[in-house]
């Protein structure tokens, strides 16, 4: 037991546990806090399988973009919201038994398929090839979700202002 | 890394989508399923860059995730912006509430 | 047969025709503006003219030789199918030359008395209107060159008649009697219906289908030996068309129509029922007298239902009291006697009557209606008597005829009676008892004849005061005719003046063409005793003598009572005289009641099963419909709500899918990914 594999262990068993209070936390505000553990977690796995730029992409994004994004509307809302439902849950039975199913079938799925390993990657920046496969391979994928992105923008800013013209008028 | 195999990294994506998968079922908070489905994103990007990892000698797996963040994003902007509005029409966030499309 | 085409016999029978049309539109507002002198001047004046023409063709018939006196005006084609051709076409040849002399002159002297007698009417107009339609219709009927053509003419004088018989329709007994007149001439109609089409056909089965009358001599051999349901053909034809002669010349059993027939004018009376119409069915059977030649049996019927008509007759005369019936009845015993003539093949014999017929008949009506008029309308001759100092001429006139129609020598009637007898006698298909039978309707004739004249003319009047008063002669227009008449009753019997008495029988000589076909059979060459005829003509003039003397005793001398022979017997004898033998009470009973019955029948027939029928139809219709309509209602309804029902259920249940609940669309997704995967790991 190497040094690695303890802090692999522990990153993972740290992400599982915030997913655990996103999911099972009562209180919104409480799984959005969760939520950032667990983007945290998830860079960390990120890490261990040498996808540096990716793991930093996550934090960036993910955790300073989204997640306060995410905190600011549930702010927003939580204010007036009723207390009582703001975050009850509904139907835990059957949504166990789905879950539990599914995770049955791709746990099975996971340990019953004799995974071909390939060779491994190279341990190093990983930021170089990202670069070039980006504008080689896949610009048009790349273009094409910067057009994404900007329809997303005029889209949220036409939703909300929308609103915000009818609220006054 | 020795001992840490590809299923490690499996497992923990499926955890995470599990755990997803239970929040978007279970929340009645709007905001509560978007977060729910953040969670499903990500362990299909953990799924991503372990395959991209162990299976293949390329990063193709890595600009996956990217593509994958950057949607994610854009999506959560969006939703979020809907969240707001249906807050306005609705004064509240509860999904149960908005059920004026109902028979 | 030489045949001379003209082209003015046309207007015989067309300038009656006019003077009708002009009458029967223009009559009223002429009568209106004019009075009776414009209509009787309108009327009178087409048939004098048509006499005229009739007189004309008669001398052009003379110029011509006599194996060729035929003159045809062809008018217009009328019927031309296949073998069927009948043309509009008119023939004057000896025969119907006598006929068109006697109907337009006869008939022009009738149309001015009537100018006289119907003195006074509402609708004197519409009389000399139907007066001119039926001298159209005579005219037509001899003029006729074929079968079909007579018969238009037929018809057309059997519906003048009732139209003129019903003339003062106001009646209810006039239009009875007009009714009757022509129904019974219809059933005759029938008869006659049937003998055309029997000879049309039996000739056009040998190829030679005619119609008009030369066509039919011509060919009459081919269909001499051809049979029809077991009849020769010959014989049965003429039977049916010997019905028909029955129906208008009123023979037994077809002559009920002609007593009742004298509820109309006397003018009437006198044209068409003594003079004219009945004579048509002897000119039928002169015109086809090729034909009844052939037919021997046909000759006899025709001859024994013309004696036993003849004595019927004068039997049911001799105790009448109403003067016209007296007279209708003669008429009926005289057609008599022109049947035997025409049954034993004497056909110019029974013409010849038939002519001096003509003249005495209608003098004898007109007298009588004179009387009518100058007694007040009174007809009963039990309340007449002495108005031979009152109306001399009327008198005179009657006398005359009288005489003629009782046989007096040297009266016209002599000599056409007495040929018509000595025929019957001596012809080959005559018999002494067809003779005996007619000296004793002669017998009779002569007496109830006097016994009219002594009812009417002599004795002490019998009359009502009131009507007494009023006897006057009557007015020129009426006697004028008379005067003529009766010198026609007394000199044509000299035109047939037989050969056994020094005269040259002009009037034979001229009908011979037309019956050198017919006479083949009759033989007057046949038993030629003169010392025969002389006999026989003396037995028969004694016959009549003794008849007048017995009229003389009953009601001239008053030596015997007529009352006490009435009585004889209980008076079921006199009754049934009286009573015409309850022969039109048979009738009744048992043509009319039958055909009542049989109606009935029949309706109750249509009422009960025909209707019943239907009706049941129509139930059963309902009845389906009614199904159809519970069927479409309840079961087809019932499925198609049904349906739309179970779309409703369905939907309702299903929109509760429709939560509005985003927790259950994600379940919904979640529940559909795993299916999918599941499939996918199978």
């Amino acid at each position: 037991m190497s040094l690695a594999v303890v802090l692999f262990y522990a990153f993972a068993i740290f992400t599982v546990v915030c997913a655990a209070g996103v999911a099972f936390s009562p209180n919104v505000v409480y799984s959005a806090f969760a939520l950032m553990g667990t983007l945290l977690g998830v860079a960390a796995m990120y890490v261990f399988l040498a996808a540096d730029f990716l793991a930093l992409a996550q934090v960036l994004v993910y955790i300073g973009g989204i997640l306060v994004l995410m905190l600011f509307a549930v702010m927003l809302t939580h204010r007036i919201a009723n207390v009582n439902i703001s975050n009850r849950s509904v139907g835990r039975l059957p949504a166990l038994l789905v879950v539990g199913g599914i995770t049955m079938i791709m746990g099975r799925a996971i340990y019953r398929t004799s995974w071909v390993v390939g060779t491994e990657l190279p341990d190093g920046p990983s930021t170089y090839a990202i670069g070039t496969g980006f504008l080689g391979t896949y610009v048009l994928p790349f273009e094409l979700a910067s057009f994404v992105l900007l329809a997303v923008l005029v889209g949220a800013v036409a939703i909300s202002r929308k609103e915000l013209r009818d609220a006054q008028g | 890394m020795v001992g840490i195999s590809l299923e490690h990294f499996l497992t923990v994506g499926l955890l995470l989508f599990a755990l997803g998968l239970y929040t978007v079922l279970t929340r009645r908070n709007a905001i509560g399923i978007l977060m729910g489905v953040e969670l499903i994103l990500n362990s299909a990007n953990i799924n991503y860059v372990a395959f991209a990892r162990y299976g293949g000698s390329s990063t193709d797996g890595q600009i996956f995730a990217i593509f994958v963040i950057m949607l994610a994003a854009a999506e959560a902007a969006v939703g979020l912006a809907i969240v707001l509005g249906i807050y306005k029409n609705f004064d509240s966030i509860d999904v149960e509430a908005t059920d004026t499309l109902r028979y | 047969m030489e045949l001379t085409a003209v082209s003015y016999i046309r207007w015989i029978p067309a300038l009656p025709l006019i003077g009708a049309v002009l009458n029967g539109f223009a009559g009223a507002g002429i009568q209106r503006r004019f009075g009776e002198r414009g209509i009787a001047i309108l009327a009178c004046a087409p048939v004098l003219l048509a006499f005229a023409v009739s007189v004309q063709a008669f001398l052009h018939l003379l110029s011509l030789e006599p194996e060729s006196r035929f003159l045809l005006d062809r008018v217009a084609g009328w019927i031309d199918i296949g073998t069927m051709k009948a043309d509009i076409a008119f023939l004057v040849d000896p025969l119907s030359c006598v006929m068109i002399l006697v109907i337009t002159g006869i008939g022009g002297l009738i149309h001015i008395y009537a100018t006289g007698y119907m003195h006074g009417d509402q609708a004197f107009w519409r009389f000399f209107a139907y007066l001119n339609l039926f001298t159209f219709a005579m005219l037509t009927l001899v003029l006729g060159d074929n079968l079909l053509i007579m018969f238009v003419g037929w018809e057309g004088v059997g519906l003048c008649s009732f139209a003129l018989i019903g003339f003062w329709w106001t009646d209810h007994k006039n239009t009875t009697a007009g009714n009757k007149a022509f129904i019974v001439n219809r059933i005759g109609d029938f008869g006659f219906l049937l003998g055309i089409f029997l000879i049309f056909w039996s000739l056009d089965s040998h190829g030679h289908g005619a119609l008009a009358f030369r066509d039919i001599q011509h060919h009459a051999g081919s269909i001499a030996d051809m049979h029809f349901w077991g009849w020769p053909v010959a014989t049965l034809a003429t039977l049916f068309l010997f019905v028909g002669a029955t129906g208008k010349s009123a023979q037994i059993p077809l002559y009920v129509w002609l007593p009742d027939a004298m509820q109309g004018p006397t003018p009437v009376s006198a044209l068409i029922h003594a003079a004219t119409m009945v004579t048509a069915g002897v000119y039928m059977i002169a015109r086809m007298n090729f034909l009844f030649a052939m037919a021997p049996e046909t000759l006899a019927v025709v001859a024994g239902i013309g004696a036993a008509t003849a004595f019927f007759a004068a039997t049911i005369g001799l105790v009448q009291n109403d003067i016209k019936r007296v007279l209708a009845y003669s008429t009926v015993s005289q057609l008599g006697y022109m049947f035997i003539a025409m049954g034993v093949g004497a056909w110019t014999a029974g013409v010849f009557h038939l002519v001096t017929h003509a003249f005495f008949k209608a003098c004898l009506f007109l007298g009588s209606g004179s009387v009518i008029h100058g007694m007040s309308n009174e007809q009963d001759m039990r309340k007449m008597g002495g108005l031979r100092t009152k109306m001399p001429i009327t008198f005179w006139t009657f006398l005359i005829a009288t005489l003629a129609i009782a046989g007096t020598p040297l009266t016209a009637g002599f000599f056409s009676k007495d040929e018509i007898l000595w025929k019957a006698w001596s012809s080959e298909y005559g018999s002494p008892v067809l003779w005996v039978i007619g000296v004793a309707g002669a017998g009779m004739t002569a007496c109830y004849m006097f016994r009219q004249v002594f009812m009417t003319f002599f004795g002490e009047c019998r009359a009502d005061p009131d009507v007494r008063e009023h006897i006057h002669e009557s007015p020129a227009a009426m006697t004028m005719p008379l005067v003529i008449l009766a010198a026609g009753s007394l000199l044509v019997g000299f035109l047939g003046v037989p050969e056994f008495l020094g005269g040259s029988n002009h009037f034979h000589a001229w009908l011979a063409p037309v019956f050198e076909h017919g006479s083949h059979g009759a033989a007057h060459h046949g038993h030629h005793d003169v010392a025969m005829e002389w006999t026989l003509m003396m037995i028969s003039v004694a016959v009549a003598a003794t008849g007048v003397f017995i009229a003389y005793l009953f009601y001239f001398r008053q030596s015997f009572s007529a009352a006490r022979v009435a009585a004889i017997g209980g008076g079921g004898p006199h009754r049934l005289l009286l009573n015409k033998y309850y022969i039109d009470e048979i009738y009744n009973f048992v043509v009319v009641g039958g055909t009542l019955l049989i109606s009935r029948f029949l309706a109750w027939f249509d009422g009960a099963i025909v209707d019943g029928i239907v009706n049941a139809t129509a139930a059963i219709t309902r009845g389906v419909s009614a199904f159809n309509g519970l069927f479409d209602s309840r079961v087809v309804d019932a499925l198609v709500n049904l349906l739309a029902n179970r779309t409703y259920a369905l939907g309702t249940r299903l929109r509760h899918v429709q939560t509005g609940g985003i927790n259950a669309y994600l379940y919904v997704i979640v529940g559909a990914v795993t299916v999918v995967l599941l499939a996918r790991l199978m």
